[in-house]
């Protein structure tokens, strides 16, 4: 079982040091937790600065670059936040599943056919008021998001159907039929040029949450982050989870309902990627479009990774991520540097953090503690 | 690429953009720079050399390079997202851009109007949309040229290569420009032979490579001889139809260079006149139209010069018509006239001149063109 | 023969055409995957390495005037590839799939980089073999002009077969993919086995992508592959781990694909986004019929993660 055992290297499943206090070991493992993917954080920057030089660029301008677009002015970090909003609902539908063993990578899928449920919704069912209307096109999109998803869960413990394999197939599939939809049967005669639902109503437009230029779906992401900490960490449901994760013969034994968690954890995972398809629409587009299709579900892999699939750390590595995007146009006006710069940085900096996993538990550092205390 | 810094200007930007920074914490930051120069922003949705409409508008934007007194600053590769906002608003605050080309026709509705709205200070110039006066605000203005006429000339330069009386057409979306270009593609061919059809395929996406490829070797299975395209970057479609032996129509650029033997013609953006006059009129202190529009005549578009393979025939007819549209008030779409299911677009002694306003929202293929829009 | 007749046959010829055009490069990719996978290590990352081939096989072939120097140097980027995600895999605790996602990652964005300048420029083709000169219709003509690489896909994949059943380097792959211990009770070193297949596959999807850029669509840009990378991944799943099933499963997906364009060629254009989603869609169905949880996949190698 490689996959899950060092999907499963971040908090472990069993908590054996829960009944024996706060020990040395626990301790050290809540801080190499931190130490080691911030220490590949700043390698895999390093790296990259070797890069810069060899194709003759200056990292300190890079990296001067990447702050002030990202985060050196209240205009960068409304960018930076604006970008990160619909990363963190994709980064939990991958993160999610990662705890229960499987990796998803068709998060996509669930974002743009959310989006279309959310614009069919708001043009069928007009006139509801603003809150029911929102309500109503979150639901029918978290609804599809996690039927989508959850197929890809029940289809591995039913079938033993490679959910990677397809998660991507139904991700191909989806972006077929929302486009399909939104130019065929859902089309507004009116959206000519861009074929697109009709525009929402006013009152089923989310807006820029007070005192930020941002909209609202940054606090619902925030939100669903700390929900699943919660759920996955401080449940019962979520131990059970984690325990398919750690070893799914173990669980079987234990007569969990392995079925049942899978798919469930899956949907609820394609719930939150419906769901970011639905603050696309209400919160940007204003109708469902092919430009639901943007890639945020295949960032959202990279981030749930880098987070190390616990869902804290979503929030703080989706910003970082959101800030490398944000600064990228700047980067290509300041630097003569083309904008696939930004991806060449994000492949070093995962690969960076993957290979720091070898060093879990041989950093030593429970000597060291025992020195410096 | 083509973005070397002059030291001049490389001052002149860090100094903007430290002025741009500092005032961008009061939410300011346009005005600052505006009085060092015009700085001027161009957008782009995919690469700017891809041989098609990115390429056509960067060649806009180098001839604004060109000018005196103006910065030309430059992102490629913008999805229609959010995205896009913020690379408009990220040329405002950092670079001091003051006139914007966001060249996507879908940023226009949501993401522009949006910026808009928020920064009244900064004009923002979109290619297609059709803006109103009565929904938009008035520091946007769209503008668009009548290509429909090139592809006409298009189609009479194919009706005098082909052997076969069929031509192809590879399109992406059924949408009012492709589907304008489509039919203005096969009435050209029809004026010369009226037997003429034209296949037509979407692809669905803007740019696709293979599926173009499929596409392009699909109308050649069929004995199409004679191939246009309207998707983002022709230069696959141009490459894979020459190699089936076909001749080509180009669109968006020049694309002589991809198929010198095959190469009848082209339908051409010439953005570099209308992002120089839109600049000119700027730099003396006027206001754009905020509704622009133009076909050969103003030079809003241009043909690719006739390649080898138009015989002296169809090159005479081509300039004849050339002319005749070159005149103004030209209507390829004219009674009587059916669409292809057989409903009646126009009566006889009907017709839809190309500046008319109708043919911006086309829903139908004509008859002769054999395929459907859904 | 009707008008009907002639349409159907023209949709088969068209699909018969297709299937060989669009196969190629995923006869390459899934038999890198295939051997990579008989190791009993999965390299997801195919995709960048392929898109990373397209790339300098395409560069290579401009500067140098010879496609085929493209071909090599795209095998040579590839087994770079494969040589990293070898080395970076024997580290304990590291993930093969995650590594693959990030390589993927880093492939694609390397090519974008460097490939920028090469987006214009028109690089010298492979060339074809004529095996329709017989036939006076063109469509069938065309439908059988096949590239060298398509001759030499279909033979490697007899060889791959034959050599993983036949030979000693064959025996050991198998015994390093079925089990590591065994293997290492046998005296093999795993991970040096495992490193040289991953290395190999990854020089074979180089020139997949190598195709992809010098003969079809035959140009480079960053569009020019539409997931071959990641397709051939599932393909070899439900080809079983067989190098000569890779074969059928690559003309099966290449011939759904065409289906698309060759309907609308005859007329049927209603739901065009539908068709062109059938290879994903027989893809899936064929996976859920083929996939069973109360037997063990039938050939799939006892080392390997996805099957576990």
């Amino acid at each position: 079982m490689t996959l899950t055992s060092s999907l499963n290297a971040g908090p472990a499943p069993v908590a054996p040091a829960a009944g024996r206090g706060r020990s040395a070991g626990a301790l050290d493992r809540r801080i190499e937790a931190f130490a080691l993917p911030l220490g590949a954080l700043v390698a895999g920057l390093a790296v990259f600065a070797l890069f810069l030089m060899m194709v003759g660029k200056s990292p300190a301008e890079f990296y001067g670059l990447v702050f002030k677009a990202g985060f050196g002015t209240a205009f960068s970090w409304e960018n930076t936040l604006a970008r990160a909003s619909p990363l963190l609902l994709a980064a939990l539908c991958v993160a999610i599943p990662a705890r229960l063993g499987l990796v998803v990578i068709g998060g996509e899928g669930a974002i743009v056919l959310g989006g279309v449920a959310a614009g069919a919704f708001g043009m069928y069912l007009t006139g509801l008021g603003s809150s029911m209307g929102i309500l109503g096109m979150a639901v029918s999109a978290i609804c599809v998001g996690g039927v989508w998803i959850g197929l890809v869960g029940a289809l591995r413990y039913r079938r033993g159907v490679n959910e990677t394999i397809s998660s991507l197939l139904l991700a191909y599939i989806a972006i077929a039929l929302m486009n399909h939809f939104v130019e065929g049967p859902l089309r507004d005669p009116a959206s000519l040029n861009k074929p697109s639902t009709a525009p929402l109503e006013d009152a089923y437009r989310i807006g820029a949450m007070p005192g930020l230029d941002v909209h609202g779906g940054l606090a619902v992401g925030i939100l669903a982050c700390v929900f699943s900490w919660i759920l996955i960490e401080r449940t019962a449901w979520g131990f059970s989870a984690r325990i398919v994760g750690g070893n799914i013969r173990a669980a079987q034994i234990q007569g969990l309902p392995v079925g049942w968690l899978m798919t469930g954890f899956c949907a609820l995972a394609g719930g939150f990627a419906g769901l970011a398809g639905m603050l696309e629409v209400a919160a940007v587009h204003g109708s469902a479009n092919g430009s639901l299709a943007g890639g945020y579900g295949y960032t959202g892999i990279l981030i749930a990774f880098l987070a190390r699939h616990n869902m804290l750390a979503i929030i703080p590595v989706a910003v970082l991520l959101a800030g490398f995007e944000a600064s990228s146009g700047l980067i290509q006006r300041r630097m003569d540097l083309p904008d696939a710069t930004i991806l060449v940085l994000q492949g070093i900096v995962f690969i960076s953090i993957l290979i720091s996993e070898t060093f879990t538990g041989r950093l030593g550092l429970s000597t060291l503690w025992r020195k410096t205390s | 690429m083509s973005m070397i810094f002059t030291p001049t200007r490389r001052t002149f930007i860090k100094s903007a953009a430290a002025l741009a920074g500092a005032t961008a914490l009061g939410g300011l930051g346009a005005g600052a720079a505006a009085a060092a120069g015009l700085t001027v922003g161009f957008i782009y949705v995919g690469p700017k050399d891809d041989f098609g409409y990115n390429q056509a508008h960067a060649e806009g934007a180098a001839a604004v390079k060109a000018m005196d007194g103006v910065t030309v600053i430059e992102e490629e590769n913008v999805p229609e997202t959010v995205d896009c906002q913020k690379t408009m608003e990220s040329m405002i605050n950092f670079d001091g851009a003051t006139l914007l080309f966001p060249t996507s026709f879908g940023y226009f509705d949501p993401h522009i109007l949006e910026v808009a709205a928020k920064q009244p200070d900064v004009r923002f110039q979109h290619a297609g949309g059709m803006w109103n006066a009565d929904k938009h605000p008035k520091n946007v203005g769209s503008y668009f040229g009548y290509i429909g006429m090139g592809q006409y000339l298009n189609g009479i330069a194919a009706a005098h290569a082909t052997k076969t009386r069929k031509i192809g057409f590879v399109a992406a979306k059924p949408i009012p420009q492709v589907l304008l270009n489509i039919n203005s593609f096969l009435l050209g061919a029809r004026s010369v032979d009226p037997e003429i059809t034209c296949q037509v395929i979407f692809t669905g996406e803007w740019s696709l490579a293979v599926k173009e490829a499929e596409a392009t070797n699909a109308l050649a299975d069929q004995g199409v001889d004679v191939i246009t395209c309207h998707v983002d970057g022709p230069k696959v479609v141009i490459e894979t139809a020459a190699g089936r032996g076909a001749f080509v129509c180009g669109y968006h650029a020049d694309q002589t260079s991809l198929a010198p033997e095959k190469y009848l013609t082209g339908a051409e953006w010439n953005w570099a006149k209308v992002y120089t006059d839109m600049v000119k009129t700027t730099l003396d202190g006027g206001t754009i139209d905020n509704f622009v529009r133009g076909g050969l005549a103003d030079g809003f578009i241009k043909m690719s010069p006739l390649g080898p393979a138009v015989p002296e025939a169809g090159r005479k007819q081509f300039e004849a018509v050339k002319a005749e549209i070159l005149k103004g008030g030209f209507a390829a779409i004219k009674g009587p006239l059916k669409d292809n299911g057989g409903k009646v677009i126009a009566e006889a002694g009907q017709s839809f001149v190309e500046t008319d306003v109708a043919l911006e929202s086309m829903d139908y293929l004509v008859e002769g063109v054999i395929g459907s829009l859904s | 023969m009707s008008e009907t007749d002639l349409g159907v046959w023209t949709v088969l010829i068209a699909m018969l055409g297709g299937a060989i055009r669009v196969s190629t490069p995923y006869i390459f990719v899934s038999l890198g995957e295939c051997l990579t996978e008989r190791s009993g290590r999965i390299n997801l990352g195919l995709e960048g390495t392929l898109v990373f081939g397209a790339m300098s096989g395409y560069a290579i072939a401009y500067e140098t005037g010879s496609a085929w120097a493209g071909v090599l140097a795209a095998a040579l980027a590839g087994t770079l590839f494969g040589l990293f995600h070898g080395w970076v895999c024997k580290l304990p605790k590291v993930n093969d799939i995650a590594i693959g996602i990030a390589l993927m990652l880093l492939g694609m964005g390397l090519a974008f980089f460097f490939g920028k300048p090469y987006i214009q420029p028109v690089a010298p083709d492979l060339p074809t073999i004529a095996l329709g000169a017989w036939s006076s219709s063109p469509q069938v003509e065309a439908a059988l002009r096949i590239n060298v690489l398509f001759v030499v896909g279909i033979a490697l994949a007899f060889f791959i077969a034959w050599m993983l059943r036949s030979t000693r380097i064959g025996l050991v792959i198998r015994v390093v993919g079925d089990s590591a211990d065994a293997a290492r009770a046998m005296g093999i070193s795993v991970d040096r086995v495992r490193l040289l297949a991953t290395a190999a596959g990854g020089a074979l999807a180089g020139i997949g992508g190598a195709y992809l850029s010098l003969y079809y669509p035959g140009s480079w840009n960053e569009g020019v592959s539409s997931g071959q990378g990641l397709m051939a991944v599932a393909l070899v799943i439900f080809a079983r781990w067989s190098p000569v099933n890779c074969i059928w499963a690559a003309l099966l997906f290449g011939a759904a694909g065409a289906l698309g364009p060759a309907l609308q060629s005859v007329g049927v254009s209603s739901g065009y986004y539908l068709s062109y989603a059938a290879p994903y869609v027989l893809t899936l169905i064929l996976l859920i019929a083929t996939s069973s949880t109360t037997r063990a996949v039938r050939g799939a190698p006892g080392e390997l993660s996805i099957t576990k």
